[in-house]
């Protein structure tokens, strides 16, 4: 009788909360799949965006630099022109000069300046750091502007100069590749210190005492022990730093205009100007361009990768 | 030791007085009335200013510039917030995705990203090149990766998921749980990464340049165009527009100094480290069970 209790209970009552329960289960699952479906419709503006806005201009930029000039013909006649062309390699070779050489000279001067900087007071390190980040937004159009009126052709430092009898700025154009490269340092000086600042903090006092305790020299430090902990660091900044240059286009549009030869005044004059649009081309040089910058990432990722493998 | 803090003083006098001589001079250059041939201005004037505050097409740019960051920043904040939101507690699978077009941007000039928008929207069904409405998706795409770590940092500071766990188990709808308990609480991260996005805008050339031109005057396309009449103007125009800038970081500088150290957050912070220890309870529970 036992048994049959038991077989009598789980026959008969179980089946039906098991019953009422897919039934509430299924409710439940239809309301959460519907709450879903408003969710996802939620996301489609910003998915329109993104397609309207990033993605589809960067596909019809690679597929438009694949198209001959008369927007027909599929070739990669655009690629050949430029590698042929001795105009576009230099505009080419003065892009990829002028960042690596300004990046070069910013990330070791902010190497050495952040590290002064740390040897103060908090108080003045913060201040410091605020004129950093204060300059580091003078930059564009109004900075070159700043600098062509202190050492343009009529600017306040080449009047005086000259007055003085100084004939070291005689030679110096600011409308050239000095000036480029002096106004590009500029806009990335304040940029580095803010980048490798902080990674001095990583370096602890105790590990300098530790280092001289076993008969280590400040030299021998910095060789062994300071430099390869900052070297991650540094790597990662000179890749920013050198892609900002690459890509940059104010500055250089508003110091020299069409006088200098440089990847991101060709483009825009190639897709936006008054004269002689090919836009093809300027796509090819538009791929061009955004390949390089992606290779500075990728050259940045690897040589963060190998510098890691050693430490370890 | 001595020696060696002169030398760190040396080096960071030079570097200041390298990074501020061309703002120094920009700004004496705009109040100054005669000056060439004299280390500092003869007379001084406040005439450039007059003329600026009197220039009609000023205010226009500036009315303009006005316009589109209003647009673009709003558009990314109603769009982004729901977004990286629903993302984050619903469908967290799909966060890489999000941060990988959230990003890209970072990494593409905007030259590169002209020469897509002006083949795209120049001709074919939609033909928006030249009008400022295509400025405002480049500038939404421009801002998307301040934007998207912005709300992305201040989400994961609340730890938005447990809270939002926490709301809908107490019976909230999802809208109320978004609106009621997240929303209050990431405000402040919200608008740093907002006038941080002002701020960037404010200094946009290449898109405005490529994109538009004269066709819709912005300040930057302004002060472009006025680089080759008078310097003085220009200058006045340069400091004026560099002390907005000024301000806006101030801000946020300061915005973010006062979050780190307010005793509501810290307590907030103890509220949710509250929540995180009933979190690891639940999951120790269950590995219990098993």
């Amino acid at each position: 009788m036992k048994v049959d209790g038991n077989w009598f209970n789980e026959r008969t009552v179980k089946p039906i909360p098991k019953l009422l329960e897919n039934k509430e289960e299924r409710e439940v699952l239809r309301k959460i799949k519907k709450q879903k479906i408003y969710l996802l419709a939620l996301l489609l503006p910003f998915i329109l965006f993104v397609i309207g806005f990033e993605i589809g201009p960067l596909v019809a930029m690679i597929k438009n630099s694949f198209y001959a000039d008369n927007g027909i013909q599929v070739t990669i006649d655009q690629y050949i022109t430029i590698f042929k062309s001795k105009f576009y390699l230099q505009a080419i070779q003065n892009s990829l000069v002028i960042s690596l050489f300004s990046a070069v000279t910013s990330v070791i001067i902010a190497v050495i300046a952040a590290y002064s900087i740390t040897k103060f007071s908090q108080k003045i390190q913060n201040r410091l750091l605020m004129i950093a980040n204060m300059t580091s937004n003078f930059e564009g159009i109004p900075l070159s502007f700043s600098f062509i009126i202190l050492l343009g052709n009529n600017g306040l430092f080449t009047l005086l100069f000259s007055k003085i009898g100084g004939d070291v700025f005689a030679d110096f154009n600011l409308y050239s590749w000095t000036g480029l490269i002096l106004v590009y340092i500029y806009f990335q000086i304040p940029l580095a210190i803010m980048l490798i600042y902080p990674s001095y903090q990583g370096i602890k006092k105790q590990w300098k005492e530790a280092s001289s305790l076993l008969g280590g020299s400040t030299l021998s430090f910095w060789l062994h022990i300071g430099i390869p902990v900052l070297l991650p660091s540094i790597v990662g900044t000179f890749s920013i730093l050198f892609a900002n240059s690459m890509g940059a286009y104010a500055t250089a549009y508003a110091l020299v205009g069409s006088n200098y030869n440089l990847l991101s005044l060709q483009i825009a004059s190639l897709v936006a100007s008054d004269v002689a649009l090919k836009p093809q081309l300027g796509s090819a040089m538009g791929v061009l361009l955004a390949a390089t910058m992606i290779g500075a990432m990728w050259f940045n990722e690897r040589m963060m990768r190998r510098i890691r493998r050693d430490l370890r | 030791m001595k020696s060696s803090l002169t030398f760190h003083k040396v080096i960071v006098g030079l570097l200041v007085i390298y990074l501020l001589i061309p703002l120094v001079g920009t700004f004496l250059f705009s109040i100054a009335g005669k000056w060439d041939h004299t280390i500092l201005p003869e007379s001084y004037t406040m005439d450039w200013y007059i003329e600026l505050f009197q220039d009609e097409r000023f205010y226009d740019a500036f009315r303009r510039t006005l316009f589109l960051i209003v647009m673009s920043v709003g558009l990314s904040v109603v769009i982004m917030l729901p977004t990286i939101f629903i993302i984050t507690v619903y469908f967290s699978k799909w966060e890489g995705l999000l941060q990988a077009a959230a990003m890209l941007p970072y990494g593409i000039p905007p030259i590169v990203g002209a020469v897509g928008l002006i083949k795209v929207y120049s001709d074919g069904p939609i033909q928006i090149a030249g009008t400022p409405w295509i400025l405002i998706g480049a500038y939404f795409i421009t801002i998307l990766p301040f934007m998207y770590q912005g709300i992305r940092s201040s989400l994961r500071t609340i730890n938005a998921v447990q809270l939002v766990d926490a709301a809908e188990l107490l019976g909230a709808t999802k809208f109320q749980s978004f609106r009621t308990v997240v929303f209050p609480n990431i405000i402040s991260g919200i608008l740093v990464s907002t006038l941080l996005s002002v701020a960037l805008l404010f200094s946009e050339f290449a898109f405005a340049n490529l994109l538009v031109g004269g066709r819709f005057e912005t300040i930057q396309i302004y002060l472009a165009d006025k680089l080759n009449s008078s310097g003085h103007l220009t200058s006045a125009i340069v400091i004026t527009y560099y002390s907005m800038i000024l301000l806006l970081t101030g801000i946020v500088l300061k915005l973010t100094f006062r979050n780190e150290k307010n005793p509501v957050v810290s307590n907030k912070k103890r509220i949710l480290s509250f929540f995180k220890k009933q979190h690891c309870n639940k999951n120790t529970a269950i590995e219990g069970e098993k």
